[in-house]
């Protein structure tokens, strides 16, 4: 590839996840010549994609992997909910009726899938596990890809795109320290969010983005979607928003993943850094609220909490990475995570006395609730009072960010004229704004990458070939 | 005890794994590992133990290095297993034996073969071992019957006591009591499991060798060891009662149960092995710990060898060349027994203890 003019294709992919690799697999299966350019490095290839566990899908009956049927109005009802009706209708029915038995498609490209374990119980019906989690989904779909005869660059990086009246006609991307140049006939964008890029998150949210920790990888900068939308390309999604969860304070600032996760905010009080309670920690139950206390955390003072525990709870949660700061006294931890004794401890008493007896059950919605406390704790309120006691520092792990680009159902770019573009294409994250306007579900990310994923790829080859779209 | 650095190392890598959980479909190391929230040092060598290194979890890492948390369990356990092994050798002052195994073991053999072919000279001359011997106890002619028998058998004995003493320290030391080391259900599940290799089926795929691709060939050579090291002992122990009971003497015609047995067996083992210690060579060595590959490869080649004397031994016994080859093979066989407690063959004691403990704690649903 050393004379930078001849790099030419019939289609090109730029990102190396999901939804990148579900596109050019299917473009290439279509016929035409594609090449992927992924900006990580190959050990760290496949994007957020590589830290995922299960997919969701449309299913009319179960098999040895799903407990049983979902189907499309459940699913969308479910979808809406997440959403509170902030969804393109037309796109995201789309979306769920081509999962329809996506597994299938994805054992073909190489995906194993596994039986629900103990670890995966509570999604068992409506989302299937893959053996091994999504790294070992990306190592099967780059191995089919490959075995296809798609071409693959890594430490590439897609600087920009050449695009005349809303048609695409190469990109410029960064390959061993020099800026090269391909021509392909139609693309396909698969860049994720821009979760990463921390200049980015600061125009947005401020010097408190400094304190927010990138849950996935490090390379899911946003640059093509920058470059998008500078060509015009229509926006959608809040641009200011991210999905956030509160994760553990001393994980590293990327590429964390799943283990940084606390599951333990409902048994015991959050306290900021001046020691002050801030919301109700028994709101509801924590997987419906695990993705509210990353925001809420990103608006306390330095953007720091301390989950609070004491010993009759520590074994009530998921293990976590990092151990608990532990103290045989509320004073004693106080002064382990740098709060103010005497303020956590009037705390914690306040909050002891305020409890009203109940019967505590964490598999129900239970009566042990506080009385003329603000913020109250409504359910799981028990008293701070059994040493050990145990601290988490919690702080904003941001997943993914809502800004994306406006796609049709042929997951071609919209410009702001309301104009398709005939040879752009979007799939997976950068594009999941138009379906997933707020909130999420799990296992959906990688469905909408997916169904997406192979529209693109088929629409970018069919225009590659055919030479309309 | 294991060093340790490295049983906190172990640690560090089965509490991330502990909160990540994405590996629970490959083997039972993962839902042992969940039964559990901390991990003492007894955890730590079961599990090392109930691992069957099929790089699954290697390769399906997030966090394999080069990320900071640089995760790798098959490497860690293997590094564990190897500090294991040493520490239950019995007697102590031999657990030297697994540094450097690979050398040790074969400076072993080599020697076993050099005194045994020697004594075959000494004691019958050149001109017995060198001459073309027929029929009923030819092989007697160049090695007298006792000095097969007794050695053999002496050795046989200490080997079973050996690697006895081995499990049931094992089986201490990693916490189980003696009932459910007994246990008839645990054992019948861990047979079970031996018999199918339930874990080289990295959750039913196959293992990753030699890189990322699951394939069940090692599974499958695996088994032509196994079986092939089964239907060799067999042979012996049938051509022993024909010995002792029946007084027919070695060597048997081709259509008698010994030879066919040891046949089949030893085209196995070499099969076996042969393909095993190709894919030692071929394979990504990231998820193996370097430490082990001498042992490793000192017991395969030693079975190697044995089946091929054996074999070569069968073909040419109508030739001059059968006295020196019954002496090498012998030499080899009795190097095979002599390493036994001291090289790989351990880990099929330990693993199956490890299983018995998975069964009896499965069954239980939590410790
Ligand atoms: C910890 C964690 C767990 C998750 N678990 C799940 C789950 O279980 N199920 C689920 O459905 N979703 C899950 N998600 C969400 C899921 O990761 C995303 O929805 C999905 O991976 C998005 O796929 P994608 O292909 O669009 O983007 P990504 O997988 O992020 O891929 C983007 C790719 O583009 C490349 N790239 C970026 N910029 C450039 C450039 N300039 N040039 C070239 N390449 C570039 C990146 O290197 C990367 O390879 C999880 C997210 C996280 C952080
Ligand atoms: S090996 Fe890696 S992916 Fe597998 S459970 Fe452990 S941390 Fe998770
Ligand atoms: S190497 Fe295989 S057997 Fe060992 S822990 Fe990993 S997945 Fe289990």
């Amino acid at each position: 590839m050393s004379n930078p003019e001849q790099i030419k294709t019939d289609v090109l992919v730029v990102g190396g996840g999901n939804a990148a690799l579900c596109a050019a697999m299917t473009a290439r299966e279509a016929g035409a010549k594609v090449l992927l350019l992924e900006s990580a490095p190959k050990d760290f290839r496949g994007g957020n994609s590589r830290h995922t566990r299960n997919i969701r899908y449309l299913h009319h009956r179960g098999n040895d992997c799903l407990t049983g049927p979902y189907l499309e109005d459940e699913f969308w009802e479910d979808l809406l909910q997440v959403t509170g009706g902030q969804t393109h209708a037309q796109l995201a029915r789309l979306t769920i009726r081509e999962s329809a038995d996506i597994g299938q498609w994805m054992n073909a490209h190489g995906c194993h899938f596994q039986p629900p374990l103990r670890g995966t119980l509570h999604l068992a019906r409506t989302n299937a596990h893959f053996l091994g989690g999504g790294k070992a989904l990306m190592n099967a779909y780059y191995a089919t890809a490959g075995k296809l005869g798609v071409e693959i660059m890594y430490e590439a990086d897609v600087r920009d795109l050449e695009i005349r009246d809303g048609k695409f006609e190469a990109a410029i991307f960064e390959f061993e320290g020099a800026s090269q140049k391909v021509r392909a006939k139609s693309v396909v964008v698969a860049s994720g969010g821009f979760q990463a890029n921390l200049t980015w998150l600061k125009e947005c949210w401020g010097e408190a983005a400094d304190n927010f920790i990138i849950r996935g990888s490090p390379y899911d900068r946003g640059r093509p979607l920058r470059v998008l939308l500078d060509h015009g390309a229509k926006p959608v999604g809040d641009p200011r928003q991210c999905h956030a969860v509160a994760i553990d304070a001393r994980a590293p600032k990327f590429d964390g993943g799943i283990v940084t996760r606390l599951d333990c905010v409902s048994f015991g009080i959050v306290v900021n850094k001046n020691a002050r309670r801030f919301y109700d920690e028994g709101e509801d139950f924590w997987p419906k609220r695990y993705a509210i206390w990353g925001r809420l955390v990103a608006h306390q003072p330095d953007q720091i909490a301390f989950s609070i525990l004491d010993s009759k709870s520590i074994d009530l949660f998921m293990p976590s990475v990092f151990p608990p700061v532990e103290a045989d006294t509320i004073g004693e931890l106080a002064t382990k995570l740098e709060l103010d004794p005497t303020a956590l401890e009037a705390v914690v008493t306040e909050f002891n006395k305020s409890i009203r007896p109940g019967t505590f059950d964490p598999s129900i919605l239970d009566d042990c609730a506080t009385k003329a406390l603000e913020p109250p704790k409504s359910h799981w309120a028990r008293p701070l009072d059994t040493p050990p006691f145990y601290g988490y520092p919690l702080r904003p792990g941001i997943t993914f960010t809502y800004l994306g680009i406006t796609v049709n159902a042929k997951a071609q770019v919209i410009m702001q004229d309301g104009q398709a573009a005939p040879n752009i294409h979007a799939a997976g994250e950068i594009m999941a704004g138009n379906i997933l306007g707020q909130g999420y579900m799990a296992g959906f990310g990688l469905t909408i990458g997916t169904v997406f994923g192979r529209i693109a790829g088929k629409e970018a080859a069919r225009f590659a070939i055919d030479g309309f779209a | 005890m294991p060093s340790t650095d490295l049983l906190k190392e172990a640690e560090r890598v089965m509490t991330i794994c502990n909160a990540c959980r994405y590996c629970e479909g490959f083997c039972a190391v993962y839902p042992a590992m969940e039964l559990r929230r901390t991990f003492s040092e007894q955890d730590l060598k079961y599990l090392a133990n109930l691992c069957h290194n099929c790089r699954g979890c290697y390769y399906a890492c997030q966090y394999a290095p080069p990320h900071e948390f640089a995760v790798n369990v098959s490497k860690t356990f293997a590094e564990l297993r190897l500090e294991i092994y040493s520490n239950f050798t019995w007697p102590g002052f031999l657990a030297g034996m697994f540094r450097r195994n690979g050398l040790l073991v074969s400076m072993i053999t080599t020697l076993s073969v050099a005194v045994v072919v020697l004594l075959a000279f000494v004691l019958q001359g050149p001109a017995v071992v060198f001459s073309t011997h027929l029929g009923e106890n030819a092989f007697y002619k160049v090695i007298p019957y006792w000095f097969i028998v007794i050695p053999f058998s002496a050795l046989a004995i200490y080997v079973f006591i050996n690697l006895l003493i081995g499990s049931i320290n094992f089986w201490y030391e990693t916490g189980g009591q003696l009932s459910e080391l007994i246990d008839l259900r645990a054992n019948s599940q861990a047979i079970k499991d031996v018999l199918q290799l339930k874990y080289l089926d990295g959750g039913g795929h196959g293992c990753n060798y030699p890189d990322d691709r699951f394939s069940m060939v090692r599974r499958w050579l695996h088994h032509c060891v196994f079986y092939g090291f089964l239907l060799c002992f067999a042979s012996t122990t049938i051509a022993a009662i024909y010995d002792h009971f029946l007084h027919r003497g070695a060597p048997y015609p081709f259509w008698s149960w010994p030879v066919m047995l040891g046949t089949v067996g030893g085209l196995a083992l070499l099969v076996g092995t042969g393909g095993l210690l190709y894919l030692k060579w071929q394979m990504d060595t990231v998820p193996a710990t370097a430490r082990a590959f001498g042992m490793d490869v000192g017991f395969l080649a030693l079975l190697f060898f044995a089946s091929l004397t054996g074999l070569l031994l069968l073909i040419l016994r109508e030739t001059p060349a059968m006295g020196t080859l019954l002496a090498v093979h012998l030499g080899v066989v009795a190097g095979l027994f002599i390493t036994m407690p001291y090289g790989k063959f351990v880990h099929a004691v330990y693993c199956y203890a490890a299983l018995v403990r998975n069964a009896v704690e499965q069954s239980r649903g939590g410790s």
